[in-house]
């Protein structure tokens, strides 16, 4: 087995750094929103 | 059109994709709309206040964006900003589309949901002018480019305060105005400093077109009806003392700084430290107006 050219580490590299960035991004909007409606639920209560 | 550095086939970097949020710009932006929030005279529940803030902040981003992404060519002629993302090819330019679209849609739709539609409205249209008025139609056509792009720099406590309140008042049109009266007095301090990237770069500011007296002259006239428009608050009764005090003594500083920009003579950048001063002072002076106009509300004199 032959390691893969750097090139190819750096790309796998950012493609990890981006999913892990989108993950965390995604997570945080859900949980923005989740509670955007629990407050717009006591104000309008 | 100027040849861009190659462009890059690897993934994007999320640290060249924050870089065309403009990061130190969305600082000001930020602080405003949270003083233009800050100062309404209603309760805010704090979720919501929070999310609106973040809203103005991601709309200020992906307008960044947006601008970043039409001006690569641009700003691959001028030092200050060769070294972006997209000029350095760090970044490709579809990707970058994709994220200020993504970024200012997301901002007005969770502006919608947190606030209300009005604040939202109005952050649609901050990010168009910004985008489209200013960045495409102005900036490489006319030298007033920085008066008429100036009030896409001021809708942010516009914005912090619709958000709170629903309504559109005199206190944050005043602020709208002191913003957009500011904007040409620090952005012509500075361009008359790097006026030779402006000039490299075809670009039609002030001191490259009309020349650097007459551009001094315009700093200076256009610092007046901004201290006015900063003080106005206090005799009209929109603010007490402590906000009135702050913006008496600072106008009174940055007119000052601006006249001393008035009698400069020099051409040469190393010999412009009045310039220089007027746009530090200039960053230090909105920053301290927007904090007084907060904190007026909330520790009244």
């Amino acid at each position: 087995m032959t390691d893969p050219p750097p090139e190819d580490e750096l790309i796998r590299a950012r493609q990890r750094s981006g999913a892990r960035a989108t993950a965390i991004l995604l997570i945080l909007f859900v949980i923005l929103v989740f509670a955007i409606t629990l407050a717009k639920l006591t104000v309008n209560r | 059109m100027p040849t861009l550095a190659a462009t890059t086939h690897l993934p994007a970097d999320w640290r060249d994709l924050f870089a065309l949020t403009k990061p130190r710009v969305m600082t000001l932006v930020v602080f405003t709309g949270l003083a233009g929030l800050l100062a309404a005279p209603v309760h805010v529940n704090p979720v919501l206040g929070f999310a609106a803030v973040l809203c103005i902040a991601l709309g200020a981003g992906g307008a960044a964006a947006l601008n970043m992404w039409y001006e690569a060519d641009l700003d691959a002629q001028m030092r200050r900003t060769e070294n972006r993302p997209l000029p350095s090819g760090r970044l490709d330019r579809q990707t970058a589309l994709h994220f200020a679209v993504g970024l200012s849609a997301a901002s007005v739709i969770l502006m919608d949901l947190a606030a209300n539609h009005l604040a939202a409205l109005i952050l649609a249209f901050s990010i168009f002018f910004y985008a489209v008025i200013y960045t495409v139609w102005l900036k490489r056509r006319t030298p007033q480019n920085i008066v008429i792009g100036g009030a896409a720099g001021a809708f942010p406590p516009l914005i912090g305060w619709v958000a709170a309140t629903g309504r559109v008042e005199l206190l944050p049109v005043l602020l709208f105005l002191l913003i957009f009266l500011w904007t040409p007095p620090h952005f012509w301090a500075l361009s008359l400093f790097v006026r030779s990237d402006y000039a490299k770069a075809g670009v039609p500011m002030l001191p490259v077109v009309a020349g650097v007296a007459n551009t001094r002259r315009q700093v200076f006239l256009y610092s007046l009806p901004m201290a006015a428009a900063a003080v106005a608050p206090w005799p009209l009764g929109l603010t007490g003392a402590l906000y009135g005090i702050t913006a008496v003594l600072l106008s009174a500083v940055f007119l000052v700084l601006a006249a001393a920009v008035l009698a400069n003579r020099a051409t040469e950048p190393a010999a412009m430290k009045p310039e220089k001063r007027l746009f530090a002072f200039s960053i230090l002076y909105l920053f301290a107006l927007f904090g007084a106009v907060a904190a007026d509300r909330w520790l009244p004199l």
